[in-house]
């Protein structure tokens, strides 16, 4: 006797996917829970770590939100391996004007969200029209050009960087500011996707000339996803600007690409929820290994390569699976 | 100095040749962008090391192993990881990326960091070109890349194995129709590439010592060329090694060595923004921009 899987959506799935016909409080509680963890666990764990793991969650903190920048740009269908572009140009805005004109991070910071967006998207307008790999592989080389540039030219500090900078008030201070950022742009991006206007952008990845001969100019669509994403890379870098009192060489290293993309690809890709929570896992992980020394990237690097081959629909899509369907043994007629 | 520079131009612009041929071939026939590239030419590299001073096996010998072994290993890969993951250009980045940092951060981590790391060369000895001294592990290199080359040319267009590969890099489907079969076709690709990633390991690398991050600047140079001499493209490579070979020297010479692969990045950039596909490229150009 043969048997197969049978998944069915549950019944309060069906109801409230467009349409909100809620009737019981239960219902509301399934609907709210999965939105209530993420905000209860950022603003209520906080206060009650240790320094040491506060400072891991900062940085986590700082890894989720590239994470969610690279899936903001996946969205439309672009494969970014250069996350720290975004970080690197957002860090050396806000140092050079806390460095040279001494403004405060208050100000700084919005200013490197907003510029850092604005010069990444201009930067990367001419290569929008690159798909698939060839964009990723620009992608890819421009922040090492960066890096060389200043290196060759000794601009903005050179190899030493901008040291000095005005950090934080306090350490809790840093958290509470990461954290809200963290959700305003989970859920920020969550609701643009699902809109009107996100459906044309996962069109853009799901069939590009379709899109176009629908009549839409998807180039100009392209460079608002681009603007979007890389204002958030931005503003991590400059909050981690401050966070670390330095910017410099580093900001452009290969660390700040790749741990966005691996955490997308461990929790999920294009849910936005799945690359953070593939961030939560990945960064205080990789500090518990830290023992280990050079052997943790080799974990990391073996870790990647059983997630794209093993489960490809990453963390969060199995466990949404799991959420929203029930599933049971059936006999096969 | 006018005459070193040339001299030295063409032998930098062999070593770029070499070390993008392998490189070529493997994205040329499976499409797949080999980012494990770097690590296989490290890893040939110490492989080559442990089996001279280790085991204290002859040259010859220990250079056909390791040879063999990095083709092997490319073959695992193939059958293991890229298998799964074939047409999907993310993932089979991911896969050979995360693959090639396990490798070279193994090195890494057994310690394998130090001067005491060098390949013998072939010849010892240097030879005169008009005033000009040029070692003969240099002028080597030259003549493995340019019988390499030729190797790869006849290759591909006199024999069997050759044709096929050529077959699924025009149309997988119509040869498929032929009775090739595009998966050990790949895999054979993919071992090819990784052998000559080791051929080239073990020409080049006497002339430094092995470093972990040598493999992360191969990698970067083999893109570079392929990209501007368009992938899949043998005369494109040539082509391409030529002009950032003689670029990159310039640049060190007249300039500063830090500016040196600037050169390939900037090279990178400006032709992937310009025409794509490369300059000696015609092929597939709705499939990578719009």
């Amino acid at each position: 006797m043969k048997k197969r899987k049978e998944r069915i959506d549950r019944g309060i799935k069906a109801r409230s996917e467009d349409i909100f016909a809620l009737s019981s409080h239960l219902e509301m509680i399934y609907l709210l829970l999965p939105r209530a963890i993420p905000v209860a666990g950022l603003l209520g764990v906080a206060p009650f770590l240790s320094s040491y793991w506060r400072e891991v969650f900062i940085s986590t903190g700082v890894y989720a939100l590239l994470a969610i920048s690279w899936d903001m740009l996946i969205s439309a269908g672009l494969i970014s391996l250069g996350q720290s572009l975004f970080y690197g140009i957002g860090s050396y805005i806000a140092g050079a004007l806390n460095c040279y004109w001494n403004w405060p991070p208050l100000f700084t910071i919005p200013v490197a969200t907003l510029g850092g967006g604005l010069v990444c998207a201009i930067m990367l307008l001419p290569v929008l029209r690159l798909r698939g790999i060839y964009f990723a592989m620009v992608t890819l080389v421009l922040p090492l050009m960066f890096s060389r540039l200043v290196e060759a030219t000794r601009i903005l500090g050179g190899t030493e960087g901008l040291t000095g900078l005005t950090p934080f008030p306090n350490q809790l201070v840093a958290l509470y500011v990461i954290d809200l950022a963290l959700l305003s742009a989970l859920f920020g991006f969550r609701r643009i996707i699902d809109s009107d206007y996100g459906l044309i952008v996962r069109a853009i990845s799901d069939n590009d000339r379709s899109v176009m001969s629908a009549g839409f100019n998807i180039h100009w669509y392209k460079s608002q996803v681009v603007l979007l994403g890389a204002a958030v890379g931005s503003f991590a870098g400059a909050f981690g600007t401050h966070v670390d009192m330095f910017a410099g060489m580093p900001g452009f290293a290969l660390d700040y690409s790749i741990m966005p993309v691996a955490a997308a690809v461990v929790g999920g890709m294009g849910t936005f929820a799945g690359p953070m929570v593939g961030a939560f896992i990945l960064v205080p992980l990789s500090e518990i290994l830290r023992a280990l020394g050079a052997l943790r990237i080799v974990f990391y690097g073996l870790f990647l390569v059983l997630f794209v081959v093993a489960l490809p629909e990453g963390l969060f899509h199995y466990m949404q699976r799991k959420y929203h369907q029930c599933e049971r043994w059936v006999e096969v007629e | 100095m006018f005459l070193g520079t040339l001299v030295y131009g063409f032998i930098n612009s062999s070593v770029l040749a070499l070390v993008a041929l392998g490189f070529n071939l493997t994205f040329g026939i499976s499409g797949v962008a080999n980012f494990a590239y770097g690590a296989i030419y490290i890893f040939s590299g110490f492989l080559t090391w442990i089996l001279l001073n280790s085991l204290g096996i002859p040259y010859l010998l220990s250079v056909f192993i390791s040879i063999l072994c990095a083709a092997l290993v490319g073959l695992a890969m193939y059958y293991l990881v890229i298998l799964r993951v074939k047409g999907m250009a993310l993932s089979e980045v991911m896969a050979t990326f995360g693959l090639g940092l396990a490798i070279m951060e193994l090195f890494r981590y057994f310690d394998f960091v130090g001067f005491r790391y060098t390949l013998p060369v072939f010849f010892d000895g240097s030879v005169a070109i008009g005033e000009v001294f040029v070692d003969a592990q240099r002028l080597v290199i030259a003549l493995i890349a340019v019988g390499l080359t030729a190797f790869l040319y006849l290759f591909t267009h006199h024999t069997k194995m050759g044709l096929a590969f050529r077959a699924i890099a025009q149309d997988e489907r119509t040869a498929l129709t032929f009775g090739i079969d595009s998966d050990r076709v790949g895999a054979v690709s993919m071992a090819f590439g990784a052998a000559l990633a080791a051929i080239a390991a073990i020409a080049i690398l006497p002339l430094g010592t092995i470093a972990v991050e040598g493999g992360y600047e191969v990698l970067i140079n083999a893109l570079a060329v392929c990209i501007v001499g368009g992938l899949g493209s043998t005369v494109g490579i040539l082509v391409a090694s030529v002009v950032i070979g003689y670029a990159q020297t310039f640049t060190a010479n007249f300039l500063e060595p830090h500016w040196m692969i600037l050169v390939s990045l900037i090279a990178i950039a400006v032709v992937l923004i310009v025409k794509p596909s490369g300059l000696f490229s015609r092929q597939k150009e709705l499939e990578e921009r719009i």
